[in-house]
């Protein structure tokens, strides 16, 4: 980076830096945009944009989009996080089923869960409580292989340690084993939340029952570009508020065990 | 206690204790049976050549083995298994990392439930007999490799036990903090009149920490000769170019010489 000195300490502090690029970024694209050199009707300027933040919040459903994306996001992300967690910690106590299952748990991590979505459409109905179990379905897969992974990995000298200290079972496991996990299980909670911003914010889109997948829908079905656009930004919005939730969960769960 | 005071009844007694591990290559042997009597607050040194079956004999002591040979007594009664009178001190890094030092020294006081107050209490007054006043607020990714084990030993003596045992406590030091460590212990020992057992590779560490040496042979372990330490106490690392302790070193080394050959020779053949 040009902004390291011959010393190696940094010229600019880092948040500058970064400020400074994604600045240089927005305006080499409102350049691109005005200058024509980008089709400016798909991928309006960023001052276009900015004008259909305002219309965006004026029309009113930003707010309630917003609330019905997060409550079922986050909805989704709790109950997927306490069954994976539940799936991983049998996986790791019932070694036969690890051995057999695990493979299979992998493959669905990786596999486009959110195409079930009809069958859970003919289950469940068209409303909120797919989005919910299809937010749900795809995080626990990450959640559960790195729970099993977080426990199989606590070393085995502090599980001695806890022997050695005559821990009951359900001592050894909430003082030992779960925060030696923890880290570990907060990875799988990262990955699965995405899974599950992912998967609400799809089938929002795709069977239109509220959130901000549907109001980006409707925003781009009527080709308003810059409202769409201010809607994608409030999506990484609610994302990033997921994310500064789980770090602080995980601090207060770290310092409380 | 009068007895114990003087020294005379046994806390730890070790009857006949063998070990064998059934393995799908074939049975090991790897403790022959073994007798030993410690007393209160004596200091005993295991040594012997990797492989020899001393972590076994620990692990045998400490109840993380329960399916042995013979018996093991606390204060004469027969105890298999984890024993609250016996206190565990390991070769690796045993701290609890997402604790601090305080935090990881009051782990057994909050696990018998003692309230929050009393017990950090009782962890500071820990923390400075192991030489950490300052530390209590740091997570052990913040301290040294000395300083962990430390904690470690603070730790294990939080819940007071009558016996201490310890596995190569100090084998992942450098060796000016062995030395300076080993002062720490001998001074602990000494302020608690704990009795202790110690597994170590380290002849020199041994002599200065120990009233006797047990000194063990190559697989299937047993005591091969037992060394009396008559080194005035308190002792420290400084004693360790007197003439009399090299005198204990020599003739450890005499009797282990033999039995590490034996061991390196395994080796050998295991490689080849």
């Amino acid at each position: 980076m040009a902004s390291v000195a011959a010393s190696g300490r940094p010229l600019l502090p880092p948040l500058v830096t970064r400020l400074l690029v994604i600045a240089a970024g927005v305006a080499l694209w409102e350049g691109a945009a005005r200058l024509g050199w980008i089709n400016a009707f798909t991928a309006p300027a960023p001052s276009a944009i900015w004008s259909g933040f305002g219309k965006i919040l004026s029309e009113g459903v930003l707010g309630y989009s917003m609330v019905v994306t997060f409550v079922t996001a986050f909805g989704a992300a709790a109950c997927g996080s306490v069954v994976g967690i539940a799936i991983g910690y049998f996986l790791h106590i019932w070694k036969p089923a690890g051995a057999a299952y695990t493979a299979w748990v992998a493959a669905a991590a990786s596999a486009p869960l959110v195409l079930l979505y009809p069958l859970f459409l003919v289950i469940i109905g068209r409303n909120m409580w797919t989005t919910l179990v299809m937010g749900a379905i795809g995080c626990i897969p990450p959640i559960a292989l790195k729970t099993k992974e977080g426990l199989d990995g606590v070393r085995p000298v502090l599980l001695n340690v806890g022997r050695a200290f005559n821990l009951t079972s359900k001592q050894q496991f909430w003082m030992i084993m779960f925060p030696a996990a923890l880290p570990s299980i907060f990875t799988g909670i990262r990955i699965g939340l995405l899974f599950a911003i992912l998967n609400v914010i799809g089938i929002e889109f795709l069977i239109s029952v509220g959130g901000l997948g549907q109001l980006i829908a409707t925003l781009g079905d009527r080709f308003d570009y810059p409202q769409m656009y201010a809607g994608i930004f409030f999506v990484i919005l609610v994302s990033v508020a997921f994310f500064w939730i789980i770090e602080r969960l995980e601090q207060w769960l770290l310092s409380s065990t | 206690m009068a007895n114990d005071a003087q020294g005379t009844t046994p806390v730890l007694r070790l009857q006949n204790v063998a070990k064998t591990f059934f393995t799908p290559h074939g049975d090991v042997r790897a403790v022959e049976p073994l007798s030993l009597d410690i007393r209160q607050g004596e200091f005993i040194s295991v040594i012997g050549p990797s492989g020899c079956g001393k972590s076994t004999l620990m692990n045998i002591v400490g109840g993380l083995i329960e399916d042995y040979e013979g018996s093991v007594e606390v204060d004469g009664v027969q105890v298999r298994g984890c024993h609250k009178e016996i206190g565990m001190v390991f070769q690796e890094e045993s701290t609890f990392p997402w604790r601090t030092a305080i935090d990881n020294v009051a782990f057994p006081l909050e696990a018998a439930g003692m309230g929050r107050e009393e017990r950090v209490a009782k962890a500071r007054e820990l923390l400075h007999l192991v030489g950490l006043d300052g530390f209590e607020n740091r997570f052990p990714s913040e301290l040294s490799g000395g300083m962990r084990q430390r904690i470690a030993i603070a730790r294990t003596l939080a819940f007071r036990p009558r016996i201490l045992l310890m596995d190569e406590p100090f084998a992942a030091l450098d060796e000016q903090t062995r030395l300076l460590l080993g002062d720490k212990v001998v001074q602990i020992q000494q302020e608690l009149n704990q009795t202790t057992m110690l597994i170590t590779h380290n002849i020199a560490e041994a002599v200065q920490l120990s009233d006797r040496v047990l000194i063990m042979t190559f697989r299937p372990g047993r005591i091969k000769r037992v060394v009396e330490i008559d080194l005035p106490r308190p002792r420290s690392s400084k004693m360790m170019g007197g003439e009399r302790f090299g005198h204990y070193v020599a003739a450890i080394w005499d009797d282990l010489r033999e039995e590490a050959s034996k061991g390196l020779q395994e080796l050998e053949r295991l490689r080849s």
